[in-house]
């Protein structure tokens, strides 16, 4: 804990950030049960870069960002949204959940999903109308997903799914991405379809926030990274940050030394 | 069968049936899809104790003393259930378990125990429903449908049934998107601001709201059957909600019908003398009809792509 103290006093006094930032997390706990999977986090997001979010498996990840979202309630700790509360900035957000996390056999259309991502504007009864339509295809075509918009969810494919899941976000026309594994069992093309897609949104200005397994491409597709085991280990940009020091921290014994050699780590 | 023959003795039990076979089948499409098909089965199980109470309190068999006492059955089922729960130290489908069998039971020997021949309320009542003595003396053929007098003496389980077809068809139209969402959905809905917690309370508790003003109709026990069947053999003709809802509607009415003709005509056709209870006669419709569509829906198949 001190350390990281000690760390968190070389840059700019936390208050200052939180104002600007598009996620401030703080103190942050959270418990399924009697263990805590996220211990007492504090998380700055930077506006308009890309943030990885790494750690071993179980370590918090993706509790930590349903947190944030109030997906999941936490035993303590909050999180403020451009400043200000999570409930009168929701419009602001897009959220993709782990592919996994919900059942494709539902009886649905690609289409549909898409227009989920409408509901803000939409409401409970307001009708479909063709603008909403040709906006929801839109951004299939983003995704390179225009041919499929009449299938049914199930008959995809696990990249195809996770295409989809984006366009809904895109749909959103959010300010803050936050992505759960988006490249979580994935095919090549998809992985880069997604990308730079996800380029794309940061170089608009938009600020994008994933959970991400493959310590190889951290380096190659985000501009920060934040570690995390139930602790926070680590933040900042990914030259500063990414350290075999702190991956070291990170994983523990679970990688070995060989492993980190090979991800061309900035000298840490 | 002529009018003056049909209208007095088998309309108002077949709309009470079409009525209470919707009713259950509109909830029990998101029931099944959030695989919490059985809370019906729960529901039907807790409420029991609660209307026989209800009834032992009030000695008639109306609408609010019914709904009250199911209700409060309901807040003793979720009480004894945390209790036994922690007292227990065991999981929760253990504690329901526990608690719906034991909440049952007592219904059913509270039922025995007390006096009911004044009123259509027995156990036989209770499991199997009473649908055929639903019956509308006032009507002397199809021109008392537009005779004030003679509907003012329609059954008052029509018109229970007919009042909770209302709400529960206005419940999912109105919520119809953040229900949909949800189900498919959790987290995301979440973030979109919706109260999903709220929203699964309410769909219960439409759901029980069907289940108890059903009662009449299908019975406690067989209640279940239409929260389910029609349902899921609309999922297997279907890739689209908007679609497995209207199916769902479509076979809930067919399972009604058929459930009521077969029962009252189909013995005698195979020349027995004596019909059969109509409620059981629907459950088993409803079940030919998922038979059916199981072997010979178009959409039966698993499409999940296969985890890469």
């Amino acid at each position: 804990m001190s350390l990281e103290l000690a760390a968190n006093q070389g840059t700019a006094p936390i208050a200052d950030q939180v104002d600007d930032s598009p996620l401030a997390i703080r103190g942050m706990t959270v418990s399924y049960g009697q263990k805590p999977v996220v211990f007492s986090v504090d998380m700055t997001v930077t506006q308009g870069a890309m943030t990885a979010i790494v750690g071993p498996n179980g370590a918090g990840k993706s509790t930590l960002l349903k947190a944030a979202l109030g997906i999941v309630k936490p035993l303590s700790g909050q999180s403020m949204i451009y400043g200000q509360s999570l409930k009168s900035q929701r419009h602001r957000i897009a959220y993709v959940p782990q592919r996994a996390s919900v059942d494709w056999d539902f009886p649905t259309r690609v289409i549909d999903v898409v227009l989920m991502g409408l509901y803000r504007e939409l409401g409970l009864l307001r009708r479909i109308r063709p603008r909403h339509h040709d906006k929801a295809m839109a951004c299939l075509d983003r995704v390179g997903m225009t041919d499929f918009a009449e299938r049914q969810i199930g008959q995809l494919s696990g990249g195809q799914q996770q295409r989809v899941f984006l366009a809904r976000a895109l749909a959103q026309e959010a300010d803050l991405y936050l992505l759960d594994e988006p490249f979580a069992g994935v095919d090549a093309a998809t992985e880069k379809a997604i990308i730079s897609v996800l380029k794309g949104l940061r170089d608009e200005g938009k600020t994008v926030v994933a959970v991400h397994h493959d310590l190889s491409t951290v380096n190659e597709y985000f501009d920060r990274v934040f570690m995390i085991n139930t602790r926070k280990i680590a933040e900042g940009s990914v030259a500063e940050a990414f350290t075999a020091a702190n991956l070291e921290k990170t994983y523990g014994g679970r990688l070995v030394t060989g492993q980190i050699d090979q991800l061309d780590l900035a000298a840490g | 069968m002529n009018g003056a023959e049909f209208v007095p003795l088998s309309l108002p039990p077949l709309l009470i049936g079409v009525f209470a076979a919707i009713a259950c089948a509109l909830p029990g499409n998101f029931l099944v899809l959030r695989k919490q098909a059985l809370i019906g089965d729960a529901i039907s199980h807790v409420v029991l104790p609660g209307i026989v109470v209800a009834f032992l309190i009030t000695g008639s068999v109306s609408t609010w003393p019914m709904m009250i006492g199911a209700a409060g059955a309901s807040i003793i089922a979720v009480v004894l259930i945390e209790a036994i729960r922690r007292l227990g130290r065991i999981e929760p489908g253990a504690a329901m378990g526990v608690a719906f069998t034991a909440m049952f039971a007592a219904g059913v020997l509270l039922l025995e125990q007390s006096d009911t021949s004044s009123v259509h309320l027995d156990v036989e009542h209770a499991l199997y429903g009473n649908l055929e003595s639903l019956i509308w003396l006032d009507a002397l053929g199809w021109q008392s449908l537009w005779d004030p007098v003679a509907l003012a003496g329609l059954p008052p389980e029509l018109i229970r049934m007919s009042a909770t077809l209302v709400a529960v068809s206005a419940f999912v139209w109105i919520f119809w998107r953040p229900l949909k969402i949800s189900t498919f959905d959790e987290g995301f809905a979440r973030t979109l601001g919706m109260r999903t917690n709220l929203l699964g309370l309410a769909l219960v508790a439409v759901a029980a709201i069907a289940a108890v003003a059903a009662f009449d109709a299908v019975g406690s026990i067989i209640v279940i059957a239409m929260f389910i069947c029609p349902p899921a053999a609309a999922r297997l003709m279907t890739n689209r909600l908007e679609a497995q809802i209207m199916w769902s509607i479509v076979f809930a009415t067919l399972s009604a019908v058929l459930g009521y003709l077969a029962a009252g005509f189909g013995p005698q056709m195979l020349g027995f003398s004596n019909a059969v209870s109509a409620a059981g006669m629907i459950a088993t419709v409803s079940g030919l009809i998922l038979a059916l569509t199981a072997v010979f829906g178009p959409c039966r198949k698993r499409l999940g792509a296969p985890a890469v």
